[in-house]
């Protein structure tokens, strides 16, 4: 990367440093968490954490271009399933899917399953469309939109990279079991939320 | 190297900073040039579409980029121009059109469609219009909110050449496949975008 590209990416953050984390958009309301609770919110639950890091550690196990995508895929997925419960849209046993997401994503990452590329993404868009479905019946009211949609996604899509970078592990023999130990815990926890949603 | 990471570090520490501002009522008292360069750079509403569509043309080549980056800032004079001489809309009529455009831009990023230059600089006009009428909506006519108006189509210009010249050199995959996954996060910004106007109507910001 030449020292251009380098200097076109610092200006480029800086402006990100500008994102306003106290301000609303032509009317002043006073509700101004906006980024900071969007981006709170998919991290403030362990059963949305691991699905999503496990995304990304499958995702790194299938290799190009289910690496790519499936965090491309679970995103927009996603954002639909927000934007069926933030209309009202009925899709009950949403809990019940987000639980199971766990424990078949965790699966798939201890057994090293390699499905068709499209079987994989139908999985995770499915089990995507129950998060985003989750988080969007869930919004708090009096948010700023589009701050808190930014926050939002960007918690997703760095959850699923903390995923992919951790999934990097497997070139190495010893990293290619302790994913598989990963794959475990993924799917421990996704057998704990299962219970207490079905309880 | 240890400088370049230096930099790095660095801007991604700023980019940590908090900040507490108020968008849309700044008076900078630098003049009415630097208020419209200061109200784009506070109002992500309007510069995560221009890095997106910057994103977008980068990939398309230097012949997208260029005839883009002339149509962007034109059609942000424009759509201001439009909305200072008196546009009356519906309350929800531009967040609806922007979250459209999020989606629109979003989607053709993430896909890498093969626009053409005239298509492209269509969309460019488009995202400027709408912007640029949803910045100065309601503001009166003058030459002080016609030069705020300016400093924002001078920030527009910056900004989207910035965000070209990341994309425009890219070669490698992994690179190109991140700028894409970047359009994937705008599209589904727009989807949940429009999910809020539907649910809140007017009240969404």
């Amino acid at each position: 990367m030449t020292r251009r590209q380098d200097l076109a990416v610092c200006l480029l953050l800086a402006l990100i440093a500008t994102l306003p984390t106290d301000a609303g958009a032509h009317i002043v309301k006073g509700e101004a968490i906006g980024f900071v609770s969007g981006f709170e919110h998919p991290i403030s639950g362990f059963d949305h954490i691991i699905a999503m890091v496990a995304v990304g550690l499958w995702g790194a196990q299938l290799g190009a271009p289910a690496i790519w995508l499936l965090p491309v895929t679970f995103p927009l997925v996603m954002a639909f399933g927000g934007f069926l419960g933030l209309i009202g849209v009925p899709l009950p046993g949403s809990e019940i899917a987000i639980a199971l997401s766990g424990v078949c994503l965790g699966a798939a990452v201890l057994t090293r399953f390699r499905p068709p590329l499209w079987v994989a993404a139908v999985l995770v868009g499915t089990f995507g469309l129950f998060h985003g479905y989750a988080h969007g019946h869930e919004l708090p009211p009096g948010q700023n939109a589009l701050l808190y949609s930014l926050g939002f996604i960007l918690a997703t899509g760095l959850l699923h990279a903390t995923g992919i970078t951790i999934g990097l592990l497997q070139r190495w023999h010893w990293g290619q079991y302790a994913l598989r130990g990963a794959g475990v815990v993924v799917f421990g926890g996704g057998l704990y939320f299962l219970w207490g949603a079905l309880a | 190297m240890k400088a370049r990471a230096a930099i790095w570090i660095v801007a991604a520490l700023a980019a940590l900073a908090p900040t507490v501002a108020e968008a849309h009522l700044v008076v900078t008292g630098m003049g009415p040039v630097l208020d419209g360069v200061t109200h784009f750079g506070l109002s992500p509403e309007d510069y995560v579409p221009v890095i997106g569509l910057g994103f977008y043309a980068g990939l398309r080549g230097p012949a997208a980029s260029r005839a883009w980056l002339a149509a962007l800032p034109l059609g942000w004079i424009g759509g201001g121009a439009v909305a200072m001489a008196g546009l009356a809309l519906p309350a929800v009529a531009l967040p609806a059109v922007t979250a459209g455009l999020y989606l629109a831009i979003g989607g053709l990023l993430a896909a890498n469609v093969n626009l053409t230059a005239a298509q492209g600089a269509g969309l460019a006009v488009a995202l400027g219009l709408a912007r640029g009428a949803a910045d100065l909506i309601g503001v009166a006519p003058g030459v002080a909110h016609a030069l705020t108006l300016l400093g924002m189509a001078a920030s527009v210009f910056v900004v989207f050449a910035l965000a070209v010249s990341i994309t425009l050199p890219m070669r490698q995959l992994w690179m190109i496949v991140a700028a894409r996954v970047s359009g994937s996060w705008l599209a589904a910004l727009g989807l949940l975008f429009a999910g809020w106007i539907l649910r809140f109507g007017a009240a969404v910001q």
